[in-house]
Parts: structure tokens; sequence; C-alpha cells
């Protein structure tokens, strides 16, 4: 085999040949992926695919404008490097390319978002339950024309002022437990006429003649509306606000869909990123064994290889954080380590994986997890120790921080549980439902905060959110804080 | 295998519309705080765009999240030194644990972003309209501007259009030899015909002399006639654009601090802006006087320092020269203002006050004057005093007072508001 380029410039016919040997190293690893596209954009594209979050239609909304002025000035300033790629979730894979990239950083892209995201995309089970891939684009056209049309309609303003009110409320119009699947017009209409058709064919007039059971008189006492407390606040506002005009649910329901649509991405960064980190890393490598790219090539993936995976300790310059890169390619590397060369500790804690076949634990690892599992499930000793993970923590009761627990061996378990509970999605997004509509009275509307471990909500921003949801609501909306025994002990009205 | 795309030819500013619809939605704060940059810029800076920062609290979009309080743990990576059970002083602001950098990169409570220069000037000069000026009035005669209107048959030889005129004699060729070229290869084929045939010499031959005819006929169509000539037509359109002068007077004297010259500078550099934003035919005047007036380029007028007595009535009356020696009224809108501190000795103030009521304001649509006293509540100066009397006529004279930076641009705004254009006409 001889190499496939040396130098830093590409083209068109170099991609694709980059593409096919990559292309053929993932299928040695068995990838699965959704066919790709793979579309080249300049860097003030990539800023206008910032703003969207990626996603290549959008509707208009100042947010948005916010967003690209953001980072463009960032990006201007140097500050910020853009993304070398973008990739979303959608059937084909689509991943944008920089043009700015060099032939490398292309192959490596290729290598990170194609193969290594795609597969993700098609086999984690979060996005296999939740997003339809092959439907996202319709929709977002869909969404883009029917916003603007409303505009037209109604006016800028009204449209914005709703959409800011569901944007506010957008982390709670998320579907977490159910899988949303609404039947369209035309599916209801054809289960409406299978079930007639059924009803027709077992007519049996004798059933006429037997007597009723006495309809049961109602007892008078008013049952509370809804009998469940329901997550989905934006939901409930659609299906249930006595004030919105039809075309104003429907932009709820545009906003509530494109929360449940980037619902998996928050729950899977670490694995995401990780995944894709681990394979861009794996299949380059290949490449190189195979003698397709030569050594400066190598040394040029190493140095962007190395950055993304940089994780500052807390008390550096420049820490942002868990760098999800880093932990999410740590883990899977760890995770091969532990199938090929256990030690007796990963003997002790994984006896299930040491020695597995590794192809085949690294599939069910990532299929069937979320960042918050897949820790508690797979974060090994030793690489807590190479993080040096140490767990700090702030009791409202005490006057001092104290630390939890270390990296030792008393520790590991500890460390582990209450970094998986870091990616808790209860952790960021505090829960609140909704408990009471009184529909048989003045309208109003009560959500219920449960508090977890005496979290309260932060108050002003919590007002401006109640602002927003009495507009969509469009009569008295109220917010219980409720602790864990059940004693409420603050009320948040926001009266219309 | 993958499909392969170039994007790069779609437009980008996708997120255009976006941006817009950011910038009205925060109007109010984007105003504020291009105010707030006028004040602290240097002029030669002015003409540029420039970082905005809107409070981040009034932009935010708010959402349920935790606030402070209530038990938690974070996990941090990068442990050093602590073991389980150390304790920790709470840092400041009692936020979670652990210690993050304070703010690399923009400050947490104001987004900062750039307003290009389009932008900066857009918003600086909102509402502002030169006062009065009569934009239906037509220039003078070299305002007309050539357009061209066609072809002619006549005109100059420096105006030939060679290619058009080549055009219309081919035509003609054309269609002068085309029956002739027609008829004549008739007349041969006949002739062969009746060669061939050995039909009686007398045919032949009248034949022949028909040919030789038609021949002698064609050669007279001749290559160019005059009748072919076409010249370029141009007709000369009357441009029905407004012209005005801005006299910009200032008072340069040893009084004159430097504060107070910054302040004047300042206005001016507005004024300036504004001018030249707004206007294609405006003429800048600068006069600038101590106890003698001189005209001074832009640059002088700004930049060279100079100091001595101070005469007011000199620059007025230099005024009153150059207007009468060069913008006679009819063609030109006069606007001047004035810059000074006021400090005028002796009978200096109240000549200058009449010199203006009867000479100049006449002349002017519009005069503002600008006085820079020491201290805001310091007591009316000899001119100022004088000056009030002439604001009796309110609607082409104004005055103000202005002791600090940040009251250039309200100033400014004040005095050349759109309505005072509505007002007055």
């Amino acid at each position: 085999m001889s190499l496939i380029s040396t130098g830093a410039d590409w083209d068109f016919e170099l991609i694709e040949r980059y593409e096919r040997a990559i292309s053929a190293c993932a299928r040695d690893f068995n990838l699965d992926t959704y066919a790709n596209q793979i579309e080249v954009i300049s860097s003030e594209q990539m800023l206008d695919a910032y703003a969207s979050a990626g996603l290549p239609v959008g509707y208009p909304h100042w947010t948005y404008g916010k967003e690209f002025i953001r980072n463009e000035q960032s990006y201007r300033k140097g500050y910020q490097a853009l993304a070398y790629e973008i990739v979303i979730n959608s059937d084909p894979c689509i991943a944008y390319l920089m043009e700015e990239n060099t032939m490398m950083m292309q192959a490596l892209v290729i290598a990170h978002a194609s193969f290594g995201h795609n597969s993700f995309f098609k086999g984690n089970y979060l996005f296999r339950q939740w997003t339809e891939a092959d439907a996202i684009i319709d929709y977002l056209v869909f969404a883009r024309r029917y916003v603007m049309e409303c505009e037209e309609r109604y006016g800028e303003a009204e449209v914005e002022a709703i959409i800011d009110s569901c944007h506010a409320l957008s982390l709670h119009g998320v579907d977490r437990f159910k899988r949303p699947q609404p039947p369209s017009a035309r599916e209801e209409r054809a289960r409406l006429e299978a079930r007639k058709e059924y009803e027709q064919r077992q007519f049996n007039d004798l059933w006429r003649t037997i007597p009723g059971r006495e309809p049961t008189h109602s007892t008078g006492k008013k049952r509370d509306f809804p009998a469940e407390p329901e997550e989905n606040i934006l939901y409930f506002v659609e299906k249930h606000s006595p004030r919105l005009e039809p075309w104003q649910r429907e932009l709820v329901r545009i906003v509530r869909k494109l929360a449940q649509y980037f619902y998996p991405q928050v729950q899977t960064k670490v694995m995401n990123e990780g995944w894709a980190t681990f394979w861009h890393y794996n299949l380059i490598n290949r490449l190189y064994d195979k003698r397709l790219v030569n050594d400066g090539f190598m040394l040029e993936f190493l140095q962007s290889h190395t950055n993304v995976v940089c994780q500052r300790g807390f008390d550096e310059h420049g820490f942002g954080g868990i760098n999800p890169y880093a932990l999410g390619f740590a883990m899977f590397t760890d995770l091969r380590r532990i199938c090929e060369k256990p030690t007796a500790e990963d003997r002790h804690w994984f006896p299930e994986l040491a020695g597995a076949d590794w192809l085949k634990s690294l599939d069910f690892a990532m299929r069937n997890f979320k960042d918050e599992s897949f820790i508690g499930q797979f974060l090994s000793p030793k690489l807590m120790r190479e993080f040096h993970f140490f767990a700090v923590a702030d009791h409202e009761s005490e006057s001092e921080l104290f630390i939890d627990a270390i990296h030792d061996e008393g520790g590991y378990r500890r460390v582990r549980k209450l970094l998986s509970e870091q990616y808790k999605r209860e952790n960021s997004v505090p829960d609140i439902q909704v408990v009471r509509y009184e529909r048989d009275g003045d309208r109003s509307l009560t959500l219920r905060h449960f508090e977890a471990r005496n979290r309260p909500l932060k108050g002003e921003e919590a007002e401006e959110v109640m602002k927003h949801l009495s507009r969509l609501w469009g009569f008295t909306v109220r917010l219980e804080s409720v602790d864990p025994a059940g004693t409420t002990k603050d009320t948040l009205e926001c009266a219309r | 295998m993958a499909h392969l795309i170039d994007r790069r030819q779609n437009a980008p500013n996708k997120s255009a519309v976006n941006r817009a619809r950011f910038l009205r939605r925060y109007k109010q704060q984007i105003k504020r705080a291009v105010h707030d940059m006028v004040a602290e810029r240097s002029i030669t800076d002015m003409d540029r765009g420039g970082d905005v920062s809107v409070p981040r609290k009034d932009i935010s979009e708010p959402v349920f999240r935790h606030g402070a309080g209530g038990d938690r743990e974070i996990v941090h990576p990068g442990n050093r030194e602590f073991v389980k059970g150390d304790r920790i002083p709470r840092p400041e602001g009692g936020g979670g644990g652990g210690g993050r950098e304070p703010g690399t990169g923009e400050s947490e409570d104001s987004f900062v972003f750039a307003l290009s220069r389009e932008e900066f000037l857009q918003i600086f000069f909102e509402d502002l309209e030169l006062p009065r000026l009569e934009r239906n009035m037509l220039g003078g005669i070299e305002e007309s501007k050539p357009q061209r209107a066609g072809y002619t048959m006549s005109g100059s030889p420096t105006n030939l259009a060679i290619v058009r005129t080549m055009r219309t004699s081919l035509a003609r060729r054309i269609a002068l030899g085309r029956p002739l070229v027609q008829e004549l290869e008739e007349l041969n084929a006949e002739l062969a015909r009746a060669i061939a045939e050995d039909r009686p010499q007398a045919e032949v031959e009248a034949l022949e002399s028909r040919i030789e005819e038609l021949k002698r006929r064609l050669q007279r169509v001749p290559f160019l006639d005059e009748f072919d000539l076409r010249y370029r037509n141009r007709v000369n359109v009357p441009e029905p654009t407004a012209r005005a002068v801005m006299f910009c007077l200032m008072d340069v004297s040893a009084s004159m601090d430097e504060a107070k010259k910054d302040l004047a500078k300042r206005f001016f550099t507005l004024l300036y802006l504004f001018l030249t934003r707004k206007y294609e035919h405006v003429d800048l005047v600068f006069v600038r006087h101590t106890d003698n007036a001189e005209e001074v380029d832009e640059k002088t007028f700004f930049y060279d320092r100079k100091s001595g007595g101070t005469v007011v009535l000199s620059a007025l009356q230099l005024m009153s020269e150059i207007v009468a020696a060069r913008y006679a009224t009819g063609g030109w809108n006069i606007y001047a203002a004035q810059a000074s501190d006021g400090d005028a000795f002796g009978a200096d103030a109240g000549k200058s006050a009449r010199f203006l009521s009867e000479r100049i304001l006449p002349l002017t649509r519009y005069f503002a004057y600008l006085e820079t006293p020491d201290e805001a509540g310091a007591r009316m100066s000899s001119l100022w005093v004088e000056y009030q009397e002439i604001s009796a006529a309110p609607d082409t004279f104004a005055m103000r007072r202005v002791t600090r930076r940040d009251e250039i641009y309200p100033v400014f705004r004040d005095l050349f508001r759109k309505d005072v254009g509505a007002q007055a006409a």
C-alpha cells in the first residue's frame, strides 16, 4: 500500500480516498453507521451552524442572533477556536468540514464525526428511542416555514413572545420516560377506520337486549386534574392551556419537539464524544499501521488529539470542568485495556469484562448506557487515580466545605457514585411538575418543585420563568417548593 | 460510499436575520452603550464601529435552575494534597466547592459584541436631521450630470460610435446590394446556358453588357456613407441635491483650556461625522479665532495649537466675508456652529451679538452656539448674556452650555433634533 497523500493541502478527490480508506478500517472494527454525507463549509458558515446548534435549518429568533454574535465575537478575538466539525444526528448523517482544515484534520474529522459519532447515533439506545434520524431535517423545514407563516399572519412580536416563553420552559418540555410517538393525522384516521370496520364485522343485535349497568352517579367530589403529576410542562400547556390559539399551540409543540431532539445529546455527552474520540484515534492509527499515512501526518494528528483529550486540574489555569472528550476517551480506552490486559484489580472490579472480546464489550457499552450509568458501571479505580478525582461536599449546615472522598481504596466507590450522579439530569435541571389544574375553578395552574437535598431554585430567575408560563397559560400560575417530607416550603404566585 | 458536497458557495450570512433581530430587540441598551462610547472616545476614533456591552441580565433567558444553598457534592479532577475529611473555607459568594479560575474571557455580567462602523453610525445618528434643509432645491448648473441617451446621427468625431456605425453600414450595403447580386447570379447562369446552347451572338452580348452594368452598379454602393454615421449621445440631467455649507467657528484663545477645546472639538467632530455621512454635497469651512480670525483646514482646526486674546467679532466678520465671496445665498444652505467659553472683553460681546443678528442670521438657516464654561454652575458669560437676547428668534438660533464630555452628545442631539426642522418648516 502506498501513502494516500503528503502535505497539508486537501481536495475533494483526496477526501474521498481518505473516506474510503477510513471506511475500510471501520469495517475491520464492525462499526455500524448511517450513510455519510460530508459537506465542506467556510468558517462563516460554521459560525452560522453554531448559532443554530448545528442544525442546518432553524426558525428565525433573536436568541440565535445572540448566540451568533457571541461566537463570532470570541472567534474574532481569538478566545475560542471553531470546532473542526459539526455532525448532525440524521440519516444520512451530515458532517460539516471546515475548509480551513488541513488534510490531516479532514481525515481526523471524518473518522471522528462520520464514523465515531455516526455509529453512536445509530447504536445508542437513547438516540434509537428518542429521535427519528430520518425525519428531523424534514421537521426542521416544516418548523421554519410554520414559524415564518405565523410571523406573517400574526406579527413578529406575537410569535417572538410565545417562542420566548417556550424557550424558558424548554428544559421542561421533555418526556423522560415514555417515548413520544405522535401518530400522524393519516395514521390516526386509519386507526379509526379499522376500528369501525371491526365493530361492523362483530355487530350482533343481541347485545342490545342485554340490560346495561346502571350509570354510576358521580360522587360530587371534584377529582384532581391531572390525576398524575405531569413532568412535561410544555406538553401540558400545549394540550390544556385554556387561552392559547391553535397556532400558538403548534409553536409550543415545535419548541417541545426540538427540545426532545436534543434530550439524548445532553445525556450522552461524555459517551458520545468519548466514543468518537476513541474511534478517530484507533481508525487513524490503523491507517498508519497500513502505511497509508506518513510520520508527519501522525505527528500532526497526535498533537491535535492530545489537545482534544487534555484534562486540566481544578486549580490549573484554563480549567473548565471535566473535559468530556478526555473522560470519555479514557474510559473507552480503559475498557479495551481491561478486556485485553486485565490486572488483578480489574479482575476484582470487572470480572465479567476481564479477558472478554473487547469489540463486543465496547459495542455493548456504547449501545446500552448513558453518561450517568456508563460512569457508574465502567469507571475503573485506575482511571480515578489517573484523573486524581476527589469529591468536595458543600452542605448548608456546615460552615466549611469538606472533602467527601478521594481516589483511594476507601473512596473509589463513593467517588464513582458521586461522579455518576453529577451527570444525572436531575442534578442540573430541577424536578418541577404540573400537579394541579383548577379546571372547574379559577383555571389556575399549580407546579410543584420537588426539592432534592434542600436545594432551592434561583429565586429571581424562577420568577421570570413563571411570568413566561403565565403568558402561555393565560391565568394565574403557582409554583410550590416541597421538601422530601412533603411540606410546602415556599410558594411563588404569578397572577394574571 | 459517502456523499461529498461543497457548500462553500452557499451564501454565508444565514444568521444575519437573527443578528438583526437581536439588535432590534435590544436597541435601547445598545443605544445607551453607543452613547457611553461616544463620551469615552477620542475624536479620531469616532468614525468606526466598536464594542458594545449590554448588561447580561438584560438579555439572559431565564430557566429554572438551582440556586445557592442545600447540600451537594462535586467531583473535580487534579487532586494533589487533599485527603478525606479535609476542611476548606467556603469560597466567597458561597458558590459550589472547588476553585474555578476567575473569569477568563468576557466578564460574567456584560455581553460584549462588536458593532460594525455602519451600525454604529446608524444608531449614533438616528433621529438626527440637519435642520431646515430644503432638499427639493435644485443646485447650480454644475450640478447636472451627463447621462447616456442612445445614439444620434450627428455629433462630434470624438463621440463617433464605431461599432454602431459599421453595423449600419453593413446593413445598408446588404440592403442595397442584395437584389443586384441575385440578379447577377441569374444572368451569369443564363449566360452560361446561352453559351452552352449556342444561342445567337446578339443575345449573348446583350446578356454580357447587362452583367457589366450590374457589376458597375454594385461597385457604386459605397462602403461607408454619411448616412451610416452614428454618434454616442449624452444629455445633461439636473441632479436634485441639497447643497449646504457648514461653518465651524471656534475660539482658541488662552482662556480656552485643553478641556474646553476638547469639548468643542467633540462637538465639531460629531457635526463633521453627521454631515459627511448624511449629505454628499456639504462644504465645511473651519474658522478659528483668537484676537483675529483665520480660515484653516480641518487638521489645523482640530489639532494645531495657538493662543492669544479673544475677539469674537473677528470670526463672525470673516465668516460673512467668506459667505459673500463663495456662498452667495440662493444656491447654498448656510449653517454655522460656534464654540467658545464666552470670555469676551469690553464691547466685543455686544458688537458680536449685533453683528450676528443683523448680518449673519439673515444669511444662515441655522446657527448653533455652544458655550463651554469653567463649571456647570458658573455665572453667565458676557457673550451668553448678549446672545440670549437674539434667541428670541428661536427657529434659526440655538445656544447651549456644556461642561462635561458626556453632555456633548445629548446637546448635539437636542440641537439637531429632527423636529426642529419640522417646526421651523
